[in-house]
């Protein structure tokens, strides 16, 4: 990809728009992945609220998966898990 | 046009009166402290519309004023030397993000040792700041510039220091020929912003970490910028003086037409000059006198254009760059003339640091060795001092 | 070019006096310059102000050194000060004191220059009710100077004065009357 040139960018170095992390995908980092048992989990939030990356997902106050696409792997949600219902294994790709 | 009798420090504090800022972050300092102690009392008795912040240093003083630039605010503050140096790290802030605002900046020597007094280190350390700097001869100077300065930083986007002489200027009293107000808000018009947190539905990222691969183009179009400056204070200068009949350039050449030999100041002495050109004149000294107002950007050009006909110069400098190579202004111009045909003689006299009186005698002095030097083609001190004790 | 240096301790209102004078010579059409002393100013300390007055602009921004005018403010300064530095040899020197002329011109042991006195504290007592010299000392410059007028002095020294002291029109009455006073009373 060519990258512009002085002339074309914003005054300032400003970026023309937010939230610009999201274009950034940041799950290839990963070496360990978080795998969630539904089973087990009760939605207490624990993970979500220690999550670095904002990748627990959650509908209507429930849990309902991990985004991979930015997960790192750092494993911070499954020492905090209360019901050990996340559990880290080595990332297959 | 009313005329009014007001110190220096009244001056700008009535120029920022009239300015009407939307935001001014400030923290007291000698002898810029009546600039903000004025104004504040503006404040409080309801005369201007803006927000006062008292903070409680110059670090956040510009802080404070950065943030109110990015929100889409006109902004200005005041301070002098320490409180300049402690604003430094955010003086690049300001011009990086391409912030406009007005520093009203009263020039003061750095410590240690402590002093109060006129000299100018302050405002010459921060000359690589990347913003604009306009130095005043006296009070009406220093009004004038302030009021030309919004227009100046709001055109160019990048932020602009004016500056007075602490206390020679600062605290005299002289008689000011004022704008109305509706004069000034005409001529500063509508603000003018690069852009503005505040728009509505238009989130955008400012401040972002910036890299190997993207920093060197935001620095250079910041120099474009700066570039882009000389043409601006230009144009600003001549609408201003159609207003007034004072016409303001980025220098003032005073008796150079026919001079041979040439005296560069800055700042109150530049005036004491125009007394020891008079001076010299009497005595048949072809001397002339090149009053630099605009320092940053440094218009090199035009300067040097200026100085076509001159044989020798003597740079004044009121304050050292501690290189051992003189003053700022001799190095800058210097390096300016490297490329003329015909190299000038140049010698340094670096004067009134720590507010050393500096009188028409010591520049006629001044005058009668730069004479010398041009009669006999020789330097025997490039760099010397005016006023100091052996 | 016409320079005044004034003598006074800090508190009886030199830097006032200076700035007031300058301001009423701007009202006829002067150039001014009027500055105190660069430095800090305590209560009591001997302190110096400025007055600079032209028919043209001014451009010189160095302090005064051969004033045309010298005032004292208070006559023990005389003691510890030297006032008469730098005294043009035909120049004036105004001392706020109840002794004479001529009595004053022996002490400082002046020659050439003219020597003026008044009692500026007194009056200022008698006027005022307070012994603040500073505004009678700017009658008695008006007389020997002879750059303005005394209705010029108090015509511009009024509206300043009552912009200062707009709830005690007796302060403004006292000045002007100290003014007239020391204006006619000035000896030399």
């Amino acid at each position: 990809m060519t990258k512009p040139g002085w002339r074309d960018l914003a005054i300032g170095a400003i970026l023309e728009k937010g939230g610009t992390a999201l274009e950034f995908k940041t799950g290839d980092w990963r070496t360990y992945k978080p795998i969630w048992s539904q089973e087990k989990c009760t939605s207490c939030l624990f993970c979500f609220i220690y999550c670095p990356d904002f990748c627990i997902e959650i509908e209507d106050g429930k849990m309902i998966g991990i985004n991979y696409d930015y997960c790192k792997g750092c494993g911070i949600c499954k020492e905090i898990c209360p019901k050990q219902a996340i559990e880290m294994i080595l990332e297959r790709r | 046009m009313p005329i009014k009798a007001l110190t220096g420090n009244e001056a700008m504090a009535e120029a920022m009166r009239q300015i009407n800022p939307d935001v001014v972050a400030a923290y007291p300092i000698t002898p810029a402290t009546e600039v903000v102690q004025l104004f504040a009392q503006f404040v409080a008795d309801g005369k201007v519309d803006t927000e006062f912040v008292a903070v409680e240093s110059e670090h956040s003083a510009l802080s404070a004023c950065i943030g109110a630039a990015a929100a889409g605010g006109r902004v200005m503050t005041s301070t002098a030397s320490q409180g300049l140096a402690l604003m430094h790290e955010m003086l690049y802030i300001a011009s990086g993000l391409r912030l406009p605002m007005v520093i009203c900046e009263v020039n003061r020597s750095m410590s240690a040792p402590i002093n109060i007094h006129c000299d100018h280190s302050d405002t010459m350390g921060s000359r690589e700041s990347g913003w604009i700097q306009i130095f005043s001869e006296d009070s009406q100077e220093a009004y004038d510039s302030v009021i030309q300065a919004i227009r100046i930083s709001e055109q160019a986007f990048l932020p602009c220091m004016v500056s007075l002489d602490g206390f020679i200027i600062s605290h005299c009293m002289q008689g000011i020929n004022e704008l109305t107000d509706t004069e000034v808000q005409e001529f500063i018009g509508e603000h003018k912003t690069p852009y503005s947190l505040l728009m509505d539905g238009h989130p955008f990222t400012i401040g972002a970490l910036d890299l190997q691969d993207y920093f060197f183009e935001h620095k250079r179009a910041q120099i474009e910028a700066m570039e882009n400056v000389l043409p601006i204070i230009k144009s600003v200068g001549k609408e201003f003086s159609k207003r007034t009949k004072r016409g303001y350039g980025f220098f003032e050449e005073y008796m150079l037409g026919d001079a041979d030999i040439c005296l560069i100041a800055l700042g109150s002495c530049a005036g004491t000059a125009k007394v020891a050109i008079q001076e010299l004149r009497d005595k048949g000294i072809k001397a002339g006198l090149l009053k630099l107002r605009v320092m940053r950007p440094f218009p090199y050009k035009e300067i040097v254009s200026a100085l076509f006909n001159i044989k020798a110069i003597a740079v004044l400098d009121r304050s050292t760059s501690m290189s051992t190579m003189g003053g700022p202004v001799f190095i800058e111009l210097r390096s300016a003339l490297y490329d003329n045909p015909v190299h000038p003689l140049m010698v340094n006299y670096i004067y009134g640091l720590g507010g050393r009186d500096i009188f028409p005698r010591d520049i006629v002095e001044v005058g009668q060795k730069l004479e010398n030097i041009k009669r006999t083609g020789k330097i025997e001190k490039m760099i010397d001092y005016i006023g100091v004790r052996e | 070019m016409f320079e005044i240096r004034w003598h006074g301790r800090g508190g009886q209102g030199a830097k006032t006096a200076a700035l007031l004078f300058g301001n009423a010579c701007m009202a006829t059409g002067k150039y001014f310059q009027a500055f105190p002393e660069y430095g800090p100013e305590r209560m009591g300390a001997p302190v110096l102000a400025f007055d600079r007055l032209s028919d043209t602009p001014i451009t010189i921004h160095c302090g005064i050194e051969t004033p045309d005018v010298v005032i004292v403010l208070d006559p023990t300064l005389i003691e510890t000060q030297n006032v008469k530095q730098g005294l043009k040899k035909d120049g004036k020197i105004l001392i706020n004191t109840a002794e004479s002329p001529s009595f004053m011109k022996d002490k400082l042991g002046l020659d050439t220059q003219k020597v003026f006195t008044v009692d500026a504290s007194t009056i200022a007592k008698e006027c005022l009710g307070k012994e603040i010299p500073n505004t009678p000392m700017l009658g008695a410059l008006t007389k020997i100077a002879g750059l303005i007028s005394l209705d010029d002095l108090i015509k511009d020294s009024k509206v300043k004065l009552e912009k200062k002291f707009r709830r005690t029109p007796e302060i403004v009455e006292g000045n002007i009357a100290s003014i007239k006073r020391a204006y006619e009373e000035v000896k030399g």
